[in-house]
């Protein structure tokens, strides 16, 4: 029984936090998102060198093979970071579904090769989301047509733009019409595929929110410290101390339920679904929490475009809600705890 | 990160799950807060302790089984999931029994552990004055060193000493140098409840027991032998015992684990009534995802431990975790019961002989004991977040 990370897997997080700290600062994501379709290819090329497209790809596709168990601290990364949906939706939920496939699957190896090299963008359209992230840009669509999986090259759909209050999030709602050239998975395949999917995505959603929620509580911590009222600074205050404790707190106890939930995932547990709704649902809660009481201890700047708060704010508000809002996510953690005989207390953290 | 028992972990849980089918007591035991209670609960501590289930993470020669904090965690789980009696003497075995394993020199952890361990002598916490509060560093009761320096004379008063009426021994910080002010100058003393100059004044608690008292000492003379680590280094000592183990130990995860399967199936059979209010199902949900978090987080802290991580400030997050998810468990399992909520125990319509209301009437003093929320907020906010003070 070991419920931690090796040091190799926390020394990779130090590594990608570095990198992204230098090529994502908050003024360099301004000037994309104010860009037409709101992506660099330059950003994109220097994170597909950095081997970050290639972490989840099978080592004999030109990968790292990594686990779902480290992505939940690479995911942390990316939200604290504000990388947008792209990056993991192609290089962790795409590549995820791919790997899946039965070895000898037209194009699964030239597809995951690409995913490693960064040379393809893969958006995926799950039914848990009416809109598809990042479908516009994209090369690839993996869309579903009732438990089937296909893969529609970026022509073959039509795509409208939606527009978000998050402006590194682009979404759209798709057109498209299923063949049988661009199906790829069907029936048990195909229904398996799309639930491990759903969970990746949520997870991988999880991580970002709780990466996020520690973004806005650095940023507020570093706000309330140097922000001077009554001839102090107003992280003296009680009020507002007790408004980041209750993030810290809600941070802390998130952390180990997103790790648990990836270990879950990993290993193809039964009761992963609960697992990964516990985690989206926790992890959410604290990057709301962290947002009301961000905005509230930075005051007014809280409230304007300039100060760099909104851009996490709102994607924080804008990933509670994907890949299963709490609704559906609250019914899986009641279809687990209220099931007759369920195992549930002491002892059945880590067993049946 | 391996999420498996070892072989050895399982066969623990098993010896420890065969133990308690074959002992546990067949009828529910007294309140621990009334004279007849606090015996049958010391009788219950001594059959553990012969099983050497009393402190399984001490080491052996000092009356535990020394047992790493997974076997310790493992322990817990089976031991609360059985329904097991509360803890009668955990302020001694889990406040001071640290302390003086750290601190103690070896003949007062020969004297005092080992009878500790089986609960012979049952000890009682004198942190809290009138007027030291969350304000610990004002206390000023005082203990000074007699001239030939073989014992203190301690005079002054402490309180919220909980059931020290049925207790033998108080464990707590007193002002050795009477210049000294604050966190200065204090020594870590044991006292002997029975020594001439001990009053012990009752305070009865909101559910109407002796849950706790007020001590007052007149001219107390304590042995010198019976400080715990150096004169003038009382405060150093009680905080100093990683405040993580402390705070992790006396709330174990597996405790908040049975309370939220009890909730679940609470709501289970009472559904007709408790989905009249939609945000009962919500609040049975978050019991269950609350504890399971407090747990995770435990065997993540544990396993960063036994790596050599340091465990700071975030501690405090610990208490202020438990407590208020307990008050929240209890509550909604409150409203559930509705009018059969209020009912005592000695009531003949009582759901579960009102467990669930001394349960909300208890976790009513978690958010204030052992440091009140809010001093821990002050704590995360300072120590973890680096706010100014």
């Amino acid at each position: 029984m070991d419920f931690t990370f090796t040091d190799d897997q926390l020394t990779f997080r130090e590594a990608v936090s570095r990198f992204l700290m230098t090529e994502a600062a908050p003024e360099r994501l301004r000037e994309i998102w104010e860009t037409d379709t709101g992506r660099s290819p330059e950003l994109r090329k220097n994170i597909a060198e950095q081997g970050l497209t290639a972490l989840s790809v099978p080592e004999d596709c030109g990968g790292l093979g990594m686990d779902d168990v480290a992505w939940a601290l690479m995911t942390q990364e990316l939200g604290y970071y504000a990388i947008p949906d792209s990056l993991a939706d192609a290089a962790y939920v795409a590549a995820g579904l791919i790997a899946a496939l039965p070895a000898g699957t037209a194009s699964r190896e030239d597809w995951l090769g690409r995913i490693a090299d960064g040379s393809i963008r893969i958006a995926v359209g799950h039914p848990v989301n009416p809109l598809v992230a990042d479908a516009n840009p994209a090369n690839l669509l993996l869309l579903a047509h009732g438990d089937e999986v296909h893969a529609v090259p970026r022509e073959q759909v039509e795509v409208e733009s939606n527009a978000s209050i998050d402006l590194s999030r682009r979404l759209a709602r798709v057109r498209w019409a299923p063949a049988a050239s661009t199906l790829i998975a069907e029936g048990e395949a195909g229904r398996a595929l799309w639930a491990q999917t759903l969970n990746r995505g949520a997870l991988s959603t999880a991580g970002q929110l709780l990466g996020l929620a520690q973004r806005m509580l650095d940023l507020s911590v570093d706000y309330v410290a140097q922000r001077k009222q009554f001839g102090k600074p107003i992280g003296s205050f009680q009020a507002v101390k007790h408004h980041l404790a209750d993030v810290a707190t809600k941070v802390e106890f998130a952390k180990p339920v997103l790790y648990r939930a990836a270990y879950a995932l990993a290993h193809g547990e039964a009761g992963a679904d609960a697992r990964v709704s516990h985690a989206k649902l926790i992890c959410g809660d604290a990057a709301w929490q962290a947002a009301r009481h961000g905005i509230q201890v930075h005051g007014a700047m809280g409230y304007t475009w300039e100060v760099d708060l909104q851009m996490f704010m709102k994607r924080a508000w804008a990933l509670d809600a994907a890949w299963g809002d709490r609704g559906f996510h609250k019914a899986r953690v009641a279809d687990a705890i209220l099931a007759d005989g369920a195992a549930l207390g002491p002892g059945h953290t880590f067993e049946e | 990160m391996d999420l498996a028992y070892t072989p050895r972990q399982k066969a623990f849980r098993a010896e420890v799950r065969a133990w308690l089918t074959a002992n546990l007591p067949a009828e529910p035991l007294a309140s621990y807060d009334t004279r007849e209670g606090f015996e049958q609960h010391r009788e219950w501590e001594r059959k553990l302790f012969d099983a050497r289930l009393s402190m399984v993470i001490w080491p052996e020669a000092l009356g535990g089984r020394g047992c790493d904090l997974i076997e310790w965690l493992i322990f817990e789980e089976e031991y609360y999931g059985a329904g097991a009696p509360m803890r009668v003497n955990q302020n001694g075995q889990l406040l001071l029994g640290p302390t003086l394993i750290e601190f103690g020199s070896e003949s007062q952890k020969a004297r005092f552990l080992p009878r500790m361990a089986s609960s012979e002598d049952m000890w009682a916490q004198g942190w809290s004055e009138p007027n030291a509060g969350s304000d610990m560093a004002a206390i000023t009761s005082k203990a000074i060193l007699s001239a030939d320096g073989s014992h203190y004379v301690v005079n002054g008063q402490k309180t919220w000493s909980t059931r020290a009426i049925f207790a033998d021994w108080l464990f707590g910080l007193f002002r050795s140098d009477p210049a000294s002010s604050r966190h200065h100058g204090l020594s870590y003393l044991a006292v002997p409840l029975d020594a001439p100059g001990v009053t012990i004044r009752p305070i009865q608690a909101l559910n109407g027991k002796q849950a706790f008292a007020e001590v007052f000492f007149d001219d107390v003379k304590v042995p010198v032998d019976n400080r715990i680590g150096d004169e003038g280094q009382g405060w150093h000592v009680a905080m100093a015992t990683a405040g993580f183990e402390r705070g992790l130990l006396l709330r174990s995860p597996a405790r908040f684990q049975y309370t939220a399967r009890r909730l679940v199936e609470l709501y289970k059979s009472h559904r007709d009534v408790a989905d009249r209010d939609p945000g009962i199902r919500d609040a049975v949900l978050e019991a269950w995802t609350g504890a399971e978090a407090y747990a995770l987080s435990a065997y993540h802290t544990v396993g960063r431990l036994a790596k050599g991580a340091r465990i700071g400030a975030e501690a405090s997050t610990n208490k202020i975790y438990w407590s208020e998810l307990d008050l929240k468990m209890h509550e909604t399992a409150m409203r559930i019961l509705g009018p059969l909520g209020e009912l005592t125990g000695d009531a003949p319509a009582a759901v579960e002989a009102a467990r669930w209301l001394d349960g909300f009437l208890f976790a009513q003093a978690g958010p204030i004991y052992a440091g009140t929320n809010e001093i821990q907020r002050n704590i995360i906010a300072e120590r973890m977040l680096g706010l100014p003070k």
